[in-house]
């Protein structure tokens, strides 16, 4: 009997559902299903779980007492009264001074370098690999040199200035030289990336643009300003944004260089939320100052794409 | 001035007396900025292999080369580095291995297959892309905690696995390959999984080693994550963390110190000088994508 009921009459009576039915695989499921587990547990999860937790008091530590507090962890990033406020502002004071330092340097003297790689000339190749290589060790390994050459006694740059007679500075506990410092270990460690993504889209660019430019007269440095920086332009923005999007994660190097000092002032956002969140324990304050802190992140880049980045399509 | 067989390239178009001398100027700039990036690690190396007696002296070619920071650091039962070297390298090749797999499995559905919800699936992949690392950090911090992976290997693995780079990364490879190939592997009877690994991944041989040597670098050399899941326990510490407590335990002790980071660099170093077309490749891509 219900052999005869699974067979082929049925199928014609209702083609559509079957067909639906027939259509249904199982298969493009089961091959996203590893990277949808993981992508659910570890990034969906999380954003809504930050939002939940961000309305509490939580103490990891503490499980039995996390009252709902509302939007308190909120509100006391803006109430002078709060213990958070005095040390988060500094640390989103510092953030900005950082971007300030590191953020120019980062564009101009990545595009800087590229177009010295772009040239045709021989050992091409081993200046670009040379250029790259610190970006591939560790900001440990890149933060840990920089405060040994920073050292005021017996690092290398005071060496060379004492030599000088230049005046030597305790380059990591006074400011704004600990700046300097974070700045120049930043740019020898990350400039590369930047600097291979404008040399590929220097490549890109036709060199018939240049060809029709010089038939016109212009030269090298006209040839710079009218031809390479409006091609660049879509680049420019892309590199401008991640730019101060890693700056503004700036961890590593102030947590090993320097501790944050002198007198905090260069305890970054992300360094106030690692204290916040694991050292104090005070995860839904911290959640608060991350979702604050990736408002802000978002802002600016749809921000800085709109401003400077009007044709620009992905 | 108004000839109009203009030489193909800008750069060499200029006249000889001034290309000479633009030519060493355009020398002379890219050797300062090679010492700029290359000097400091040289500097780490010889530190490194200095007596204890010459760390404070600013020669740059040790007088009495000795290994005697290696083998203190490597002996000091306190800092288990060898244990370290096994942790990043362990963390580091599950961690690339497994996103290789799981990345190319979702990229070939998301390039090649038709299905319900498929378009608000890769919406919300997209979605993540642009949101900032730091929301995420806390949470998945208290959910590795209440798994009770804290300090283990997979806690600093698992959370890592969820990142959409490389589906996106590996999708566009896939669609750049031709459709018929597919096709007559399907004609011939293979199934969508024998596809998928007979024909899709060996002509992806490329990308997927692109994929896996900037993952094994980022593993590697991460520091932030492994240091709130590995900080408390020194057995499972990588060696960036590892690093950063031979800082807080050597605290002046430079020769120490830069050989541990040597420890830390040379098998990057390594593979960046064997791997660097792929490396700068992907990163091309990057900005060009962008």
């Amino acid at each position: 009997m219900t052999e005869i009921a699974k067979s082929q009459p049925e199928d014609s009576r209702i083609p559509g559902a079957v067909q639906r039915w027939q259509r249904f695989n199982m298969t493009p499921y089961l091959f996203i299903l590893p990277h949808l587990i993981f992508f659910s547990a570890f990034l969906a999860w999380p954003f809504a779980y930050g939002l939940y937790i961000s309305l509490f008091e939580f103490d990891f530590l503490r499980p039995e007492y996390r009252p709902f507090v509302g939007l308190e962890n909120y509100l006391n990033l803006f109430n002078r009264g709060s213990i958070q406020f005095d040390d988060f502002w500094r640390a989103m004071g510092n953030t900005g001074e950082f971007l300030l330092w590191s953020v120019p340097p980062l564009v101009i003297l990545a595009l800087l370098l590229a177009v010295l790689l772009n040239g045709r000339f021989r050992g091409r190749t081993i200046f670009r690999t040379i250029y790259f290589a610190p970006y591939a060790l560790s900001v440990t390994v890149a933060a840990v040199l920089w405060w040994w050459i920073f050292q005021s006694q017996g690092g290398l740059i005071n060496h060379y200035l004492e030599q000088l007679g230049w005046p030597t500075p305790n380059w990591l506990s006074s400011m704004p030289e600990a700046w300097i410092a974070i700045t120049i270990a930043t740019i020898w460690w990350t400039i590369g990336f930047n600097t291979v993504i404008f040399l590929a889209a220097l490549q890109e660019i036709p060199s018939s643009l240049y060809e029709a430019a010089a038939i016109d007269g212009a030269g090298p440095s006209q040839q710079f300003w009218y031809v390479t920086i409006p091609m660049l332009r879509p680049v420019l923005v892309f590199v401008i944004t991640i730019t101060l999007i890693a700056s503004a994660n700036l961890f590593g190097q102030p947590f090993l260089m320097t501790g944050g000092g002198p007198l905090q002032q260069t305890e970054t956002v992300i360094y106030r939320i690692y204290i916040e969140g694991i050292l104090r324990n005070q995860m839904g304050s911290a959640s608060a100052m991350s979702i604050f802190m990736a408002a802000i992140l978002i802002t600016l880049t749809a921000l800085n794409f709109k401003l400077f980045g009007q044709n620009t399509q992905r | 001035m108004t000839s109009y067989d203009v030489q193909p390239d800008y750069v060499e178009s200029k006249g000889v007396g001034t290309g000479l001398i633009s030519r060493l100027l355009l020398y002379l700039l890219l050797i300062l900025f090679g010492a700029f990036f290359l000097l400091p690690i040289i500097w780490m190396a010889v530190t490194a292999f200095k007596p204890f007696v010459e760390w404070l002296n600013p020669n740059w070619i040790p007088i009495n080369p000795t290994l005697e920071n290696f083998q203190s650091i490597f002996a000091d039962p306190t800092l288990p580095v060898d244990r370290w070297f096994l942790n990043s390298l362990l963390i580091a090749v599950i961690f690339t291995l497994l996103i290789l797999i799981i990345d190319a499995m979702a990229a070939y559905a998301y390039a090649r297959m038709e299905f319900r919800g498929k378009n608000i699936l890769f919406g919300l992949l997209l979605v993540t892309l642009v949101m900032p690392g730091i929301m995420f950090l806390i949470p998945n911090f208290i959910t590795v905690a209440r798994l009770g992976w804290l300090g283990t290997y997979q806690g600093v693995i698992a959370p890592g696995l969820s990142g959409v780079f490389g589906v996106f990364f590996l999708r566009q490879f896939f669609q750049s390959i031709p459709k018929e190939l597919e096709e007559a592997a399907i004609i011939d009877g293979a199934n969508t999984w024998k596809t998928f690994t007979t024909v899709i991944l060996p002509l992806s041989r490329g990308a997927l080693a692109t994929l896996g040597v900037i993952t094994f670098l980022e593993s590697w050399n991460s520091f932030l994550w492994p240091l709130l899941i590995l900080g408390n326990n020194r057995a499972m510490q990588t060696l960036p963390v590892g690093l950063a407590t031979l800082q807080g335990q050597y605290t002046f002790d430079y020769g120490k110190l830069m050989a541990g980071a040597l420890v830390v660099t040379l098998p990057v170093l390594l593979l960046y000088v064997l791997l660097q077309r792929y490396i700068v490749q992907s990163i091309a891509m990057t900005g060009l994508k962008g």
